[in-house]
């Protein structure tokens, strides 16, 4: 039994852990006495991922392929394959995920717990729409399939269900089919929020994947200053980054690297290099995972970690919401290294706890700086309640359970199909005080 | 021309990364080992992989009468053999062995004396053929005798001193005998251990093990830092090293 590394991605640890590396799908779940929790790639920011007082069933060993159909693009693989490895796979046949996250380095399995959503999702919604059927283990009615078909109220308590229903064990994707690894991208530059509505709208029908950085620090004429990215899928080559030459950020990194002073200076040239508009084609790679090109980059805030702030707001409310916590961020001199808009689409979720709805999501990083950064997001996540919005529970580490029962309602019905051998830290947290 | 490959003990998690990366180049594999359900999924991912053809043979490897038909088969079905990776073991509970022989002598024949003999029935095999690569997997632990698990380190002792024998045998037939020796791996062996910064993840051990059957020194340490360990762990006089706890 060993913990040390199974952290969540924003460096939060849980107690008394243990862990159970799988490199075999196992023929039974016994129950034991402690919860149970399947565990990836631990790229989940707060306790989605953590099991403090019982067990992590690591599935980054279960990463086999089980079966590929070329010519229809339907791929079924073990649970702890990742996305990454798929795209390695798949993309010289002419295939893609339908929709990926911002890294590849999670596994399918995550991305099913946590229904992920990409910079498509104004096209393709989240990517358990995708999922043709998965198996999920169970520590009470054993190996199940789980699709639209058979037993279609697990399958959509699973799809976004944090790893609560049992062991994802192996999942069957509908792949997209793509004319190579080639991206077009244009990159405009945008003053404030309401131009990045409009640039939305004009784009979201003829850009497949469209994306805004925003400069969380600007002030006065500044706040509201971005970069909006569309890009679609288009022919001809495009020259693949060179592989060994990943920059690490060593472990032990101080925080105090990513300070202010830091992050003003980054957004002051980042914005200074994407001013201008163009047009330009990539590869795949640097387009959806520019993070991915630096291993370890979550330590670039040190060894107590950060918060990420993802929420969503309907569109309506997304200028004063927004506006006003990205305000007060600055304000409170509490910089966001990385700060994303995207408005989502309204193609339905499949899953019980999907996060993603209609409206505009905005995602935030912040240092931990203690009480002074929990009271600031406490802060945020009263004015996202106000304005009928959610928080992401897969970046979550503060929401309190009033919010979290407002943000899904029908989470009753997930605690009603989750498998009773089954619990993480994130659930407890929300639920405990109301159950 | 895709390579062919046999793979003994197919289902440790080091021998599937090496499995994976033919599997990418397009090679032919043969896989052995003893559970057949294990060795079927690792087989079918591997075709998926890109392998240009998985054959597989499901067999207790430590039954030294069954290695001539097993490699028979082997041969017949690849049509001949480039390279050859003997990647079995256990490790085995040191203070057990201890206190029973018998399992003393147990974890010496599955760790050396069955390796030693598909070893020696495949290096004739290879010298009549005339070229090839034949390799196994010993371990830093058989560089020098320790308290800790010092029946895994005469195992893998002998098992290094026998491929350097046959390395000097098969040399002048054109035939590379490659040792490799790993360090620690965070794998299922290994599970019970705590882990720090000298542990190497199975792909990372499994990648390099790959790149030292294509070519370069006959002897790898993996990851690289190993022979420098070792060597300074092979230089601490013994009236010194008898008094460590290692």
């Amino acid at each position: 039994m060993k913990d040390a590394g199974y952290c969540s991605w924003g460096r939060l640890c849980a107690r008394d852990q243990q862990v159970r590396p799988l490199r075999w799908t196992p023929a039974a779940l016994e129950p034991e006495g402690r919860p149970l929790l399947g565990r990836g790639l631990g790229r989940s920011y707060g306790d989605v991922c953590l099991n403090d007082g019982g067990v992590l069933l690591d599935c980054a060993g279960l990463d086999r392929f089980l079966d590929y159909d070329p010519e229809r693009g339907r791929l079924r693989v073990e649970a702890g394959v990742s996305l990454a490895a798929i795209l390695e796979r798949v993309v010289p046949d002419g295939w893609f995920l339908p929709v990926t996250p911002g890294t590849r380095f999670v596994t399918v399995a995550g991305a099913v717990a946590n229904d992920v959503h990409g910079k498509n999702h104004h096209r393709a919604g989240t990517f358990g729409r995708h999922v043709r059927a998965l198996g999920l283990l169970r520590s009470d009615r054993g190996a199940l399939t789980c699709s639209a078909e058979d037993n279609p109220d697990l399958f959509r308590a699973t799809v976004g269900g944090l790893g609560l229903t049992g062991l994802v064990t192996w999942v069957e994707l509908q792949l997209k089919a793509v004319p190579g690894p080639a991206v077009e991208v244009e990159a405009v530059p945008f003053a404030s929020l309401d131009e990045f509505l409009a640039l939305s709208r004009e784009s979201d029908g003829r850009w497949e994947y469209t994306v805004a950085w925003i400069d969380a620090l600007g002030r006065g004429p500044r706040a509201g200053r971005g970069v909006f990215f569309r890009g679609n899928h288009v022919e001809g080559e495009a020259p693949a980054p060179r592989a060994g030459t990943r920059l690490a950020v060593p472990p032990g990194t101080p925080g105090w690297l990513l300070g202010p002073a830091a992050v003003r200076l980054f957004n002051a040239l980042y914005h200074r290099r994407q001013a201008a508009r163009r047009r330009r084609r990539v590869h795949y790679l640097p387009f959806f995972y520019p993070l991915d090109g630096i291993r370890h980059w979550n330590r670039l805030y040190g060894r107590r970690g950060f918060f990420q702030f993802q929420c969503v707001v309907p569109e309506d409310a997304a200028v004063a919401v927004l506006g006003g916590i990205l305000e007060r961020a600055a304000a409170a001199g509490q910089g966001s290294f990385l700060s994303v808009l995207k408005v989502f689409g309204d193609v339905p979720s499949p899953g019980l706890l999907s996060f993603p709805r209609p409206g505009v999501t905005l995602a935030l990083d912040f240092p931990n700086r203690g009480e002074r950064t929990r009271a600031l997001l406490r802060g945020f996540e009263d004015r996202v309640r106000e304005a009928g919005g959610a928080l992401y529970p897969a970046k979550d580490a503060l929401m309190s359970p009033a919010a979290f029962q407002a943000f899904f309602p029908r989470w009753r019905e997930l605690a009603a199909l989750a498998d009773p051998a089954f619990s993480s830290g994130f659930w407890r947290r929300v639920t405990e005080v109301a159950a | 021309m895709s390579r062919r490959v046999v793979i003994l003990g197919a289902t440790s998690a080091i021998a599937e990364q090496v499995a994976r990366r033919f599997a990418a180049a397009g090679d032919r594999l043969y896989l052995l080992a003893r559970n057949g359900e294990r060795l079927e999924a690792v087989a079918r991912d591997l075709g998926i992989r890109g392998a240009a053809a998985v054959h597989h043979a499901a067999a207790p490897l430590d039954q030294v009468e069954r290695h001539r038909a097993l490699l028979d088969a082997a041969w017949d079905a690849l049509g001949g053999v480039d390279i050859l990776l003997v990647a079995w073991g256990t490790l085995p509970d040191q203070r057990r062995c201890e206190a029973d022989v018998d399992e003393t002598l147990r974890q010496l024949h599955v760790n050396a004396g069955a390796v030693i003999a598909l070893l020696t029935d495949a290096a004739n095999r290879f010298a009549a053929q005339g070229h090839g690569t034949l390799a196994a997997i010993s371990s830093v632990a058989g560089d020098r005798g320790r308290q800790s698990n010092y029946v895994y380190g005469t195992a893998k002792g002998a098992l290094s001193v026998f491929l350097q024998g046959l390395r000097n045998r098969l040399h002048r037939h054109g035939v590379r005998v490659v040792t490799i020796k790993p360090g620690f791996v965070d794998t299922p062996m290994t599970a019970a251990f705590p882990k720090g910064p000298l542990w190497a993840s199975p792909e990372r051990v499994g990648r390099a093990i790959h790149r030292a059957l294509l070519g370069g020194p006959d002897v790898v340490y993996v990851p690289w830092f190993w022979r420098w360990i070792m060597l300074v762990i092979r230089l601490i006089p013994e009236p010194v090293f008898k008094r460590m706890k290692l």
